[in-house]
Protein backbone atom coordinates (compact mmCIF):
# COMPACT_ATOMS: atom_id res chain seq x y z
CA UNK A 1 0.00 0.00 0.00
CA UNK A 2 2.92 2.00 0.86
CA UNK A 3 5.47 1.83 -1.00
CA UNK A 4 8.13 4.52 -0.23
CA UNK A 5 7.03 4.91 3.41
CA UNK A 6 8.98 1.92 3.88
CA UNK A 7 8.37 1.67 7.97
CA UNK A 8 4.93 2.92 9.19
CA UNK A 9 5.86 4.60 12.46
CA UNK A 10 3.10 3.58 14.54
CA UNK A 11 5.32 0.98 16.47
CA UNK A 12 8.17 -0.68 14.61
CA UNK A 13 10.66 1.72 16.55
CA UNK A 14 9.28 2.16 20.03
CA UNK A 15 8.92 6.13 21.14
CA UNK A 16 11.83 5.50 23.90
CA UNK A 17 14.02 3.93 21.12
CA UNK A 18 12.95 7.47 18.69
CA UNK A 19 14.02 9.48 21.40
CA UNK A 20 17.23 8.46 22.33
CA UNK A 21 18.63 8.51 18.75
CA UNK A 22 16.89 11.88 18.73
CA UNK A 23 18.74 12.91 21.70
CA UNK A 24 21.99 11.56 20.68
CA UNK A 25 21.32 13.08 17.36
CA UNK A 26 20.99 16.95 19.33
CA UNK A 27 23.94 16.22 21.17
CA UNK A 28 26.32 15.47 18.14
CA UNK A 29 24.82 18.20 16.25
CA UNK A 30 25.70 20.62 19.42
CA UNK A 31 29.52 19.30 19.62
CA UNK A 32 29.71 19.36 15.74
CA UNK A 33 28.84 22.98 16.52
CA UNK A 34 31.07 23.71 19.18
CA UNK A 35 33.93 22.31 17.04
CA UNK A 36 33.14 23.77 13.85
CA UNK A 37 33.40 27.25 15.79
CA UNK A 38 36.43 26.41 17.99
CA UNK A 39 37.85 30.06 17.19
CA UNK A 40 34.71 31.13 19.13
CA UNK A 41 33.80 28.55 21.54
CA UNK A 42 36.83 27.53 23.15
CA UNK A 43 39.89 29.86 22.32
CA UNK A 44 38.49 33.12 23.51
CA UNK A 45 37.49 31.40 27.29
CA UNK A 46 41.23 29.88 27.29
CA UNK A 47 42.95 32.97 26.59
CA UNK A 48 40.79 34.80 28.80
CA UNK A 49 41.61 32.67 31.99
CA UNK A 50 45.18 32.70 30.72
CA UNK A 51 45.41 36.13 31.00
CA UNK A 52 43.57 36.60 34.79
CA UNK A 53 46.28 33.38 35.79
CA UNK A 54 49.13 35.80 35.11
CA UNK A 55 47.86 39.26 35.81
CA UNK A 56 46.23 37.98 39.21
CA UNK A 57 47.85 35.38 39.89
CA UNK A 58 51.52 35.64 39.52
CA UNK A 59 51.33 39.57 39.63
CA UNK A 60 49.50 40.83 41.94
CA UNK A 61 48.93 37.18 43.98
CA UNK A 62 52.53 37.47 45.00
CA UNK A 63 51.52 40.63 46.60
CA UNK A 64 48.18 39.39 48.21
CA UNK A 65 49.94 36.64 49.74
CA UNK A 66 47.86 33.72 51.35
CA UNK A 67 44.06 33.34 51.55
CA UNK A 68 42.59 30.60 53.73
CA UNK A 69 45.82 29.28 53.83
CA UNK A 70 46.67 28.59 50.36
CA UNK A 71 48.93 30.89 47.43
CA UNK A 72 46.19 33.09 46.60
CA UNK A 73 46.98 31.47 42.73
CA UNK A 74 45.68 28.24 44.32
CA UNK A 75 42.70 29.84 45.58
CA UNK A 76 41.60 31.44 42.73
CA UNK A 77 42.28 28.90 40.59
CA UNK A 78 38.99 26.61 41.37
CA UNK A 79 37.16 30.15 41.07
CA UNK A 80 38.30 30.91 37.42
CA UNK A 81 37.57 27.53 36.29
CA UNK A 82 34.09 27.78 37.65
CA UNK A 83 33.40 31.27 36.45
CA UNK A 84 34.55 29.77 33.00
CA UNK A 85 32.09 26.55 33.07
CA UNK A 86 29.44 29.01 33.97
CA UNK A 87 29.76 31.82 31.26
CA UNK A 88 30.73 29.05 28.39
CA UNK A 89 27.71 26.97 29.42
CA UNK A 90 25.27 29.77 29.45
CA UNK A 91 27.00 31.51 26.11
CA UNK A 92 26.89 27.87 24.12
CA UNK A 93 23.15 27.13 24.87
CA UNK A 94 22.01 30.58 24.46
CA UNK A 95 24.06 31.38 21.25
CA UNK A 96 23.09 27.96 20.10
CA UNK A 97 19.27 27.83 20.62
CA UNK A 98 18.87 31.36 19.85
CA UNK A 99 21.02 30.79 16.70
CA UNK A 100 18.23 28.01 15.87
CA UNK A 101 15.17 30.24 16.19
CA UNK A 102 16.96 33.28 14.48
CA UNK A 103 18.23 31.33 11.60
CA UNK A 104 14.92 28.94 11.53
CA UNK A 105 16.65 25.56 11.48
CA UNK A 106 14.52 25.49 15.11
CA UNK A 107 12.03 24.36 12.82
CA UNK A 108 13.88 21.10 11.85
CA UNK A 109 13.32 20.12 15.87
CA UNK A 110 9.49 21.41 16.13
CA UNK A 111 8.62 18.92 13.71
CA UNK A 112 10.15 16.28 14.46
CA UNK A 113 8.44 14.03 17.01
CA UNK A 114 10.94 14.64 19.93
CA UNK A 115 9.14 16.07 22.92
CA UNK A 116 10.11 19.76 24.16
CA UNK A 117 12.12 18.35 27.32
CA UNK A 118 14.12 16.26 25.27
CA UNK A 119 15.18 19.25 22.99
CA UNK A 120 15.82 21.18 26.30
CA UNK A 121 17.76 18.11 27.61
CA UNK A 122 19.71 17.84 24.41
CA UNK A 123 20.80 21.46 23.81
CA UNK A 124 21.74 21.36 27.53
CA UNK A 125 24.07 18.68 27.64
CA UNK A 126 25.38 20.31 24.66
CA UNK A 127 25.89 23.44 26.96
CA UNK A 128 27.61 20.81 29.96
CA UNK A 129 29.75 19.68 27.19
CA UNK A 130 31.45 23.04 26.18
CA UNK A 131 31.56 24.06 30.22
CA UNK A 132 33.18 20.90 31.10
CA UNK A 133 35.45 21.03 27.91
CA UNK A 134 36.05 24.74 28.22
CA UNK A 135 36.89 24.19 32.10
CA UNK A 136 39.63 21.27 31.33
CA UNK A 137 41.27 23.81 29.14
CA UNK A 138 40.98 26.60 31.84
CA UNK A 139 42.64 23.91 34.64
CA UNK A 140 44.96 22.70 32.26
CA UNK A 141 46.18 26.03 31.77
CA UNK A 142 45.92 26.53 35.52
CA UNK A 143 48.37 23.76 35.90
CA UNK A 144 50.90 25.23 34.12
CA UNK A 145 51.16 28.13 36.95
CA UNK A 146 50.70 26.48 39.91
CA UNK A 147 49.22 23.25 41.34
CA UNK A 148 46.62 22.07 42.65
CA UNK A 149 45.35 19.90 45.82
CA UNK A 150 42.27 17.51 45.11
CA UNK A 151 40.61 16.98 48.26
CA UNK A 152 37.17 15.43 47.31
CA UNK A 153 37.25 14.22 43.62
CA UNK A 154 33.34 13.10 43.51
CA UNK A 155 32.33 16.55 44.89
CA UNK A 156 34.45 18.04 41.86
CA UNK A 157 32.25 16.50 39.61
CA UNK A 158 29.83 16.86 40.78
CA UNK A 159 29.58 20.70 41.84
CA UNK A 160 31.03 21.29 37.86
CA UNK A 161 28.39 19.24 36.51
CA UNK A 162 25.34 20.85 38.48
CA UNK A 163 26.72 24.20 37.84
CA UNK A 164 26.85 23.76 34.33
CA UNK A 165 23.30 22.24 33.93
CA UNK A 166 21.68 25.32 35.96
CA UNK A 167 23.68 27.72 33.80
CA UNK A 168 23.60 25.99 30.46
CA UNK A 169 19.31 26.00 31.77
CA UNK A 170 19.89 29.90 32.17
CA UNK A 171 20.83 30.18 28.51
CA UNK A 172 17.93 28.54 27.14
CA UNK A 173 15.53 30.40 29.17
CA UNK A 174 17.52 33.72 27.89
CA UNK A 175 17.34 32.45 24.36
CA UNK A 176 13.78 31.63 24.60
CA UNK A 177 12.94 35.10 25.50
CA UNK A 178 15.66 37.26 23.48
CA UNK A 179 14.07 38.76 19.97
CA UNK A 180 17.61 40.02 18.68
CA UNK A 181 21.33 39.29 19.08
CA UNK A 182 21.61 42.32 21.54
CA UNK A 183 18.66 40.26 23.54
CA UNK A 184 21.31 37.57 24.30
CA UNK A 185 24.38 39.71 25.27
CA UNK A 186 22.44 41.43 28.02
CA UNK A 187 21.57 39.20 30.72
CA UNK A 188 25.57 37.40 30.56
CA UNK A 189 27.05 41.48 30.72
CA UNK A 190 24.55 42.99 33.51
CA UNK A 191 24.02 39.85 35.42
CA UNK A 192 25.71 36.97 35.02
CA UNK A 193 29.17 39.00 35.16
CA UNK A 194 28.90 40.73 38.29
CA UNK A 195 27.22 37.99 40.22
CA UNK A 196 30.19 35.80 38.92
CA UNK A 197 32.85 38.37 40.05
CA UNK A 198 31.17 38.85 43.03
CA UNK A 199 30.32 35.33 44.32
CA UNK A 200 34.08 34.71 45.99
CA UNK A 201 35.74 34.30 42.30
CA UNK A 202 38.94 35.76 43.62
CA UNK A 203 38.34 36.51 47.23
CA UNK A 204 36.84 34.45 50.63
CA UNK A 205 33.68 36.44 51.22
CA UNK A 206 34.80 36.71 55.02
CA UNK A 207 36.84 39.49 54.14
CA UNK A 208 34.18 41.89 53.11
CA UNK A 209 32.50 44.09 55.58
CA UNK A 210 29.62 42.59 57.26
CA UNK A 211 26.32 44.08 55.42
CA UNK A 212 28.47 42.91 52.14
CA UNK A 213 28.92 39.47 53.64
CA UNK A 214 25.64 39.09 53.97
CA UNK A 215 24.13 40.44 50.91
CA UNK A 216 27.06 37.65 49.53
CA UNK A 217 25.33 35.13 50.48
CA UNK A 218 22.09 35.57 48.61
CA UNK A 219 24.25 35.26 45.88
CA UNK A 220 24.24 31.56 44.12
CA UNK A 221 26.99 31.37 42.20
CA UNK A 222 28.84 31.82 45.59
CA UNK A 223 27.79 28.47 46.86
CA UNK A 224 28.34 27.50 43.40
CA UNK A 225 31.88 28.42 43.82
CA UNK A 226 33.00 27.27 47.25
CA UNK A 227 31.14 24.16 47.08
CA UNK A 228 33.76 23.38 43.65
CA UNK A 229 37.09 24.97 45.53
CA UNK A 230 36.29 22.57 48.20
CA UNK A 231 36.15 20.13 46.08
CA UNK A 232 39.83 20.89 45.47
CA UNK A 233 41.22 22.77 48.59
CA UNK A 234 39.01 21.15 51.32
CA UNK A 235 38.19 25.28 52.22
CA UNK A 236 34.70 27.15 51.50
CA UNK A 237 32.63 30.16 52.92
CA UNK A 238 29.56 28.25 53.27
CA UNK A 239 27.89 24.75 53.93
CA UNK A 240 28.97 22.17 51.01
CA UNK A 241 26.13 20.22 51.67
CA UNK A 242 23.84 23.41 51.53
CA UNK A 243 25.50 24.98 48.19
CA UNK A 244 24.37 21.22 46.45
CA UNK A 245 20.98 21.40 47.84
CA UNK A 246 20.72 24.29 46.23
CA UNK A 247 22.94 23.64 42.95
CA UNK A 248 20.28 21.00 42.51
CA UNK A 249 17.16 22.85 43.56
CA UNK A 250 18.48 25.65 40.92
CA UNK A 251 18.27 23.09 38.23
CA UNK A 252 15.05 21.49 38.45
CA UNK A 253 13.02 24.80 38.94
CA UNK A 254 15.15 26.18 35.70
CA UNK A 255 14.07 23.01 34.05
CA UNK A 256 10.42 22.44 34.73
CA UNK A 257 10.22 26.53 33.98
CA UNK A 258 11.88 25.78 30.72
CA UNK A 259 9.94 22.67 29.60
CA UNK A 260 6.68 24.68 30.37
CA UNK A 261 7.77 27.82 28.20
CA UNK A 262 8.44 25.36 25.73
CA UNK A 263 5.12 23.47 25.85
CA UNK A 264 3.77 26.69 25.64
CA UNK A 265 5.39 27.74 22.54
CA UNK A 266 6.45 30.93 23.73
CA UNK A 267 9.03 32.96 22.04
CA UNK A 268 9.19 29.76 19.37
CA UNK A 269 5.67 29.00 17.62
CA UNK A 270 3.65 31.91 16.53
CA UNK B 1 -8.19 6.51 5.10
CA UNK B 2 -7.43 10.09 5.88
CA UNK B 3 -4.37 11.13 5.55
CA UNK B 4 -5.35 14.74 6.46
CA UNK B 5 -8.85 15.53 7.97
CA UNK B 6 -8.86 19.05 9.26
CA UNK B 7 -12.33 20.66 10.81
CA UNK B 8 -13.65 24.18 11.73
CA UNK B 9 -9.66 25.45 11.99
CA UNK B 10 -9.28 28.67 12.70
CA UNK B 11 -6.72 30.94 13.77
CA UNK B 12 -6.01 34.59 14.39
CA UNK B 13 -2.09 35.21 14.97
CA UNK B 14 -1.67 37.81 18.06
CA UNK B 15 -1.71 41.48 16.06
CA UNK B 16 -5.27 40.74 15.43
CA UNK B 17 -4.93 39.29 11.59
CA UNK B 18 -7.75 36.14 11.13
CA UNK B 19 -5.57 34.24 9.02
CA UNK B 20 -8.03 30.74 9.17
CA UNK B 21 -11.70 31.17 9.31
CA UNK B 22 -12.57 28.03 10.15
CA UNK B 23 -11.45 25.71 7.53
CA UNK B 24 -12.55 21.90 6.50
CA UNK B 25 -10.39 19.94 4.53
CA UNK B 26 -10.05 16.36 3.87
CA UNK B 27 -7.21 14.54 1.79
CA UNK B 28 -7.47 11.04 1.41
CA UNK B 29 -4.41 8.47 1.79
CA UNK B 30 -2.35 8.59 -1.59
CA UNK B 31 -3.93 11.48 -2.97
CA UNK B 32 -2.04 13.99 -5.16
CA UNK B 33 -3.41 17.34 -3.71
CA UNK B 34 -3.41 20.73 -4.28
CA UNK B 35 -4.10 23.53 -1.87
CA UNK B 36 -4.46 26.70 -4.10
CA UNK B 37 -4.66 30.28 -3.03
CA UNK B 38 -3.61 33.78 -3.52
CA UNK B 39 -0.91 35.05 -1.34
CA UNK B 40 -2.12 36.07 2.18
CA UNK B 41 -5.14 33.46 2.25
CA UNK B 42 -3.84 31.33 4.90
CA UNK B 43 -2.14 28.43 3.27
CA UNK B 44 0.97 28.41 5.28
CA UNK B 45 -0.67 29.06 8.25
CA UNK B 46 -2.83 25.93 7.22
CA UNK B 47 0.10 24.07 7.13
CA UNK B 48 1.60 25.70 9.72
CA UNK B 49 -0.86 24.33 12.38
CA UNK B 50 -0.92 20.88 10.91
CA UNK B 51 3.59 20.48 11.36
CA UNK B 52 3.17 21.70 14.60
CA UNK B 53 4.94 25.00 14.07
CA UNK B 54 1.80 27.25 14.47
CA UNK B 55 -0.60 27.00 16.99
CA UNK B 56 -4.01 27.14 16.51
CA UNK B 57 -6.42 29.05 17.73
CA UNK B 58 -9.55 26.42 17.62
CA UNK B 59 -10.91 23.61 15.58
CA UNK B 60 -9.21 20.07 15.25
CA UNK B 61 -6.54 18.58 12.84
CA UNK B 62 -5.71 14.43 12.71
CA UNK B 63 -2.97 12.86 10.47
CA UNK B 64 -3.48 9.29 9.31
CA UNK B 65 -6.15 9.45 12.41
CA UNK B 66 -4.08 10.79 14.99
CA UNK B 67 -5.50 13.97 16.71
CA UNK B 68 -2.29 16.00 17.13
CA UNK B 69 -3.83 17.44 20.49
CA UNK B 70 -3.68 14.21 21.54
CA UNK B 71 -1.54 12.39 19.62
CA UNK B 72 1.06 14.84 18.50
CA UNK B 73 4.51 12.49 18.10
CA UNK B 74 2.69 9.99 15.54
CA UNK B 75 1.31 12.68 13.91
CA UNK B 76 4.52 14.30 13.95
CA UNK B 77 6.21 10.76 12.59
CA UNK B 78 3.49 10.78 9.45
CA UNK B 79 4.66 13.94 8.24
CA UNK B 80 7.98 15.59 5.94
CA UNK B 81 7.65 19.07 5.50
CA UNK B 82 9.55 21.41 2.93
CA UNK B 83 8.91 24.74 4.23
CA UNK B 84 8.39 27.56 1.81
CA UNK B 85 11.38 29.61 3.19
CA UNK B 86 14.79 28.00 3.65
CA UNK B 87 15.15 26.87 7.03
CA UNK B 88 17.98 24.89 7.21
CA UNK B 89 21.98 25.73 9.42
CA UNK B 90 23.61 27.81 6.59
CA UNK B 91 26.39 26.88 8.10
CA UNK B 92 26.21 23.12 8.06
CA UNK B 93 27.19 20.56 5.31
CA UNK B 94 24.39 18.91 2.96
CA UNK B 95 25.10 15.72 3.99
CA UNK B 96 24.49 16.25 8.29
CA UNK B 97 21.64 18.15 7.59
CA UNK B 98 19.99 15.07 5.68
CA UNK B 99 21.75 12.75 8.26
CA UNK B 100 20.68 15.30 11.45
CA UNK B 101 16.75 15.18 10.39
CA UNK B 102 16.50 11.35 10.11
CA UNK B 103 17.98 11.07 13.49
CA UNK B 104 15.32 14.03 14.80
CA UNK B 105 12.44 11.12 13.76
CA UNK B 106 14.50 8.28 15.68
CA UNK B 107 16.26 6.76 12.25
CA UNK B 108 19.51 4.66 13.91
CA UNK B 109 22.69 6.33 12.51
CA UNK B 110 23.71 3.60 10.01
CA UNK B 111 20.09 3.41 8.07
CA UNK B 112 19.80 7.14 8.21
CA UNK B 113 23.64 7.34 6.58
CA UNK B 114 22.22 4.80 3.60
CA UNK B 115 19.07 6.83 3.44
CA UNK B 116 20.61 10.20 3.59
CA UNK B 117 22.90 8.83 0.32
CA UNK B 118 19.68 7.75 -1.54
CA UNK B 119 17.72 10.64 -0.95
CA UNK B 120 20.54 13.16 -2.08
CA UNK B 121 21.29 10.59 -5.31
CA UNK B 122 17.85 11.21 -6.26
CA UNK B 123 17.58 14.74 -5.65
CA UNK B 124 20.98 14.91 -7.70
CA UNK B 125 22.81 16.34 -4.56
CA UNK B 126 25.40 13.61 -4.23
CA UNK B 127 28.12 15.65 -6.00
CA UNK B 128 27.01 18.37 -3.11
CA UNK B 129 27.30 16.37 0.00
CA UNK B 130 30.30 17.95 1.73
CA UNK B 131 29.44 21.72 0.22
CA UNK B 132 28.21 24.30 3.25
CA UNK B 133 24.79 24.84 2.71
CA UNK B 134 24.93 28.39 2.35
CA UNK B 135 26.75 27.72 -0.96
CA UNK B 136 24.10 25.91 -2.75
CA UNK B 137 22.03 27.23 -5.75
CA UNK B 138 18.65 28.09 -4.69
CA UNK B 139 17.08 25.04 -6.54
CA UNK B 140 19.74 22.78 -4.62
CA UNK B 141 18.12 24.25 -1.56
CA UNK B 142 14.72 23.13 -2.72
CA UNK B 143 16.01 19.65 -3.42
CA UNK B 144 17.99 19.81 -0.43
CA UNK B 145 14.55 20.42 1.65
CA UNK B 146 12.74 18.03 -0.23
CA UNK B 147 15.67 14.95 0.49
CA UNK B 148 15.90 16.30 4.40
CA UNK B 149 12.06 15.67 4.03
CA UNK B 150 11.57 12.27 2.98
CA UNK B 151 14.30 11.02 4.54
CA UNK B 152 12.19 9.14 7.30
CA UNK B 153 10.14 8.12 4.53
CA UNK B 154 6.68 10.03 5.87
CA UNK B 155 3.77 8.71 4.42
CA UNK B 156 2.56 12.55 3.90
CA UNK B 157 5.05 15.07 2.23
CA UNK B 158 3.75 18.52 2.45
CA UNK B 159 5.38 21.19 0.15
CA UNK B 160 5.17 24.87 1.00
CA UNK B 161 5.04 26.25 -2.88
CA UNK B 162 7.91 24.39 -3.76
CA UNK B 163 7.98 25.73 -7.03
CA UNK B 164 8.02 29.61 -6.35
CA UNK B 165 10.97 31.50 -8.31
CA UNK B 166 12.33 28.21 -9.64
CA UNK B 167 12.90 28.30 -13.38
CA UNK B 168 10.63 26.46 -15.62
CA UNK B 169 12.97 23.88 -16.50
CA UNK B 170 13.70 22.54 -12.98
CA UNK B 171 10.17 22.67 -11.84
CA UNK B 172 9.50 20.09 -14.29
CA UNK B 173 11.83 17.84 -13.14
CA UNK B 174 10.32 18.74 -9.50
CA UNK B 175 6.77 17.51 -10.80
CA UNK B 176 8.51 14.92 -12.44
CA UNK B 177 9.93 13.39 -9.35
CA UNK B 178 6.93 14.58 -7.39
CA UNK B 179 4.63 12.24 -9.58
CA UNK B 180 7.26 9.63 -8.87
CA UNK B 181 7.12 9.75 -4.85
CA UNK B 182 3.32 10.08 -5.17
CA UNK B 183 2.97 6.96 -7.59
CA UNK B 184 5.20 4.75 -5.07
CA UNK B 185 2.09 5.97 -2.84
CA UNK B 186 3.38 9.01 -0.31
CA UNK B 187 0.56 11.19 -0.30
CA UNK B 188 1.49 14.57 -1.22
CA UNK B 189 0.03 17.86 -0.29
CA UNK B 190 1.48 21.17 -1.94
CA UNK B 191 0.49 24.36 -1.75
CA UNK B 192 0.87 26.81 -4.99
CA UNK B 193 -0.47 29.70 -6.41
CA UNK B 194 -0.11 28.59 -10.46
CA UNK B 195 -3.37 26.54 -11.28
CA UNK B 196 -0.93 25.00 -14.05
CA UNK B 197 0.94 23.36 -11.45
CA UNK B 198 -2.28 22.12 -9.72
CA UNK B 199 -3.83 20.47 -13.04
CA UNK B 200 -0.47 19.55 -13.94
CA UNK B 201 0.18 17.18 -10.82
CA UNK B 202 -2.81 16.92 -8.49
CA UNK B 203 -6.06 14.90 -8.58
CA UNK B 204 -7.99 17.25 -5.97
CA UNK B 205 -8.08 20.65 -5.43
CA UNK B 206 -8.97 22.98 -2.58
CA UNK B 207 -9.13 26.65 -3.25
CA UNK B 208 -8.38 29.02 -0.10
CA UNK B 209 -9.00 33.04 -0.17
CA UNK B 210 -8.87 35.01 2.94
CA UNK B 211 -8.84 32.49 5.28
CA UNK B 212 -12.12 31.00 3.72
CA UNK B 213 -11.80 27.59 1.59
CA UNK B 214 -13.94 28.17 -1.48
CA UNK B 215 -14.18 25.12 -3.24
CA UNK B 216 -12.84 21.32 -2.46
CA UNK B 217 -13.52 19.02 -5.04
CA UNK B 218 -11.59 17.41 -8.07
CA UNK B 219 -9.37 19.38 -10.44
CA UNK B 220 -11.38 18.01 -13.30
CA UNK B 221 -14.34 19.66 -11.91
CA UNK B 222 -13.09 22.54 -10.68
CA UNK B 223 -11.32 23.07 -14.33
CA UNK B 224 -14.85 22.50 -15.59
CA UNK B 225 -16.64 25.06 -13.55
CA UNK B 226 -13.72 27.66 -13.76
CA UNK B 227 -14.41 27.43 -18.01
CA UNK B 228 -18.07 27.61 -17.00
CA UNK B 229 -20.13 30.79 -17.09
CA UNK B 230 -23.48 31.90 -15.61
CA UNK B 231 -25.77 33.59 -17.33
CA UNK B 232 -28.69 35.29 -16.30
CA UNK B 233 -31.85 35.81 -18.61
CA UNK B 234 -35.28 37.75 -17.97
CA UNK B 235 -38.34 37.26 -19.73
CA UNK B 236 -41.16 39.90 -20.29
CA UNK B 237 -43.90 37.53 -19.66
CA UNK B 238 -43.71 35.09 -16.48
CA UNK B 239 -42.96 31.55 -17.39
CA UNK B 240 -44.36 28.40 -16.27
CA UNK B 241 -42.30 25.99 -17.72
CA UNK B 242 -38.88 26.17 -19.74
CA UNK B 243 -38.55 24.46 -23.10
CA UNK B 244 -36.31 21.31 -22.99
CA UNK B 245 -32.60 23.08 -23.57
CA UNK B 246 -30.60 19.85 -24.66
CA UNK B 247 -26.98 20.00 -23.32
CA UNK B 248 -27.47 22.85 -20.63
CA UNK B 249 -29.31 22.66 -17.16
CA UNK B 250 -31.05 25.79 -16.73
CA UNK B 251 -32.80 26.88 -13.44
CA UNK B 252 -35.61 28.69 -13.52
CA UNK B 253 -35.26 30.96 -10.66
CA UNK B 254 -39.02 32.59 -10.39
CA UNK B 255 -41.02 32.96 -13.26
CA UNK B 256 -39.32 35.87 -15.38
CA UNK B 257 -36.06 34.54 -14.21
CA UNK B 258 -33.87 31.61 -15.54
CA UNK B 259 -30.08 30.68 -14.84
CA UNK B 260 -27.88 28.54 -17.06
CA UNK B 261 -24.19 27.43 -16.73
CA UNK B 262 -22.73 27.64 -20.22
CA UNK B 263 -19.21 26.51 -20.88
CA UNK B 264 -17.09 28.34 -23.50
CA UNK B 265 -17.68 25.74 -26.63
CA UNK B 266 -21.26 26.09 -26.09
CA UNK B 267 -23.12 28.41 -27.84
CA UNK B 268 -25.94 30.96 -27.41
CA UNK B 269 -27.77 30.84 -29.89
CA UNK B 270 -29.36 26.86 -29.38
CA UNK B 271 -30.80 28.53 -26.06
CA UNK B 272 -32.19 31.39 -27.46
CA UNK B 273 -33.73 29.52 -30.51
CA UNK B 274 -35.51 27.00 -28.23
CA UNK B 275 -36.25 29.92 -25.95
CA UNK B 276 -38.02 31.68 -29.11
CA UNK B 277 -39.57 28.24 -30.44
CA UNK B 278 -41.55 28.20 -27.34
CA UNK B 279 -43.11 31.79 -27.65
CA UNK B 280 -40.43 32.95 -24.60
CA UNK B 281 -38.98 36.59 -25.13
CA UNK B 282 -35.73 37.71 -23.32
CA UNK B 283 -35.41 41.07 -22.42
CA UNK B 284 -32.46 41.34 -20.89
CA UNK B 285 -29.04 39.06 -20.13
CA UNK B 286 -26.08 39.68 -18.07
CA UNK B 287 -23.75 36.95 -16.60
CA UNK B 288 -23.38 36.41 -13.07
CA UNK B 289 -19.54 37.05 -11.46
CA UNK B 290 -17.58 34.06 -11.13
CA UNK B 291 -16.27 33.56 -7.98
CA UNK B 292 -13.67 31.16 -9.63
CA UNK B 293 -12.74 33.35 -12.19
CA UNK B 294 -12.54 36.22 -10.66
CA UNK B 295 -10.03 34.64 -7.84
CA UNK B 296 -7.79 33.19 -10.79
CA UNK B 297 -7.95 36.82 -12.35
CA UNK B 298 -6.38 37.95 -9.16
CA UNK B 299 -3.77 34.92 -8.97
CA UNK B 300 -2.52 35.63 -12.55
CA UNK B 301 -2.25 39.48 -11.65
CA UNK B 302 -0.08 38.54 -9.42
CA UNK B 303 0.15 38.00 -5.74
CA UNK B 304 -0.89 40.89 -3.50
CA UNK B 305 -3.14 42.71 -5.26
CA UNK B 306 -5.44 39.23 -3.72
CA UNK B 307 -4.39 41.08 -0.75
CA UNK B 308 -7.13 42.46 0.75
CA UNK B 309 -6.23 46.26 2.14
CA UNK B 310 -6.02 47.05 5.77
CA UNK B 311 -5.79 43.52 6.69
CA UNK B 312 -2.21 43.00 6.23
CA UNK B 313 0.22 44.99 8.33
CA UNK B 314 3.07 46.34 6.58
N1 LIG C 1 3.43 35.43 12.09
C1 LIG C 1 2.38 36.15 11.67
N2 LIG C 1 1.90 37.13 12.45
C2 LIG C 1 0.85 37.86 12.02
N3 LIG C 1 0.20 37.68 10.88
C3 LIG C 1 0.64 36.70 10.06
C4 LIG C 1 1.75 35.89 10.42
N4 LIG C 1 1.97 35.00 9.42
C5 LIG C 1 1.04 35.25 8.49
N5 LIG C 1 0.24 36.28 8.86
C6 LIG C 1 -0.91 36.81 8.11
O1 LIG C 1 -1.84 35.78 7.96
C7 LIG C 1 -2.40 35.78 6.66
C8 LIG C 1 -2.15 34.46 5.98
O2 LIG C 1 -0.79 34.31 5.75
P1 LIG C 1 -0.15 32.98 5.16
O3 LIG C 1 -0.69 31.82 5.88
O4 LIG C 1 1.33 33.14 5.15
O5 LIG C 1 -0.72 32.97 3.66
P2 LIG C 1 -0.19 32.24 2.35
O6 LIG C 1 0.78 31.19 2.76
O7 LIG C 1 -1.40 31.71 1.72
O8 LIG C 1 0.46 33.29 1.52
C9 LIG C 1 -1.78 36.97 5.94
O9 LIG C 1 -2.66 38.06 6.05
C10 LIG C 1 -0.52 37.22 6.71
O10 LIG C 1 -0.17 38.59 6.65
MG1 LIG D 1 2.69 30.92 2.16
Amino acid sequence: MNASGAQVQENPRSGARVRWVGYQTIVRREFGRIVRIWGQTVVPPAVTASLYFIIFGSLIGRRIGQMDGFDYMQYIAPGLIMMSVITNSFGNVVSSFFGAKFGKHLEELLVSPLPNWLIVLGYVTGGIMRGLLVGTLVTVVALLFTSLPVAHPLLIVASVILTSVVFALGGFFNAIFAKNFEQISWFPTFVLAPLTYLGGVFYSVSLLPGWAERISYANPILYMVNAFRYGFLGTSDVDVTLAIGITMAAAAIMFAIVVTLMNRGTGIRE
Amino acid sequence: MQALSIRSLAKTYDNGVQALKGIDLDVREGDFFALLGPNGAGKTTAIGIVTSLVTKTSGSVSVFGHDIDRKLELAKSCIGLVPQEVNFNMFEKVFTIVVNQAGFYGIPRPLARERTEKYLRQLQLWEKRDAIARSLSGGMKRRLMIARALVHEPRLLILDEPTAGVDIEIRRSMWEFLRGINAKGTTIILTTHYLEEAENLCRNIAIIDRGRIIEHDSIANVIRKLHQETFVLNFRDAVDRLPELPGFAPRQVDGHTMEVEVSKEQSLNEIFARLSAAGIEVVSMRNKVNRLEELFMRLVEGGTAAQPAGESKT
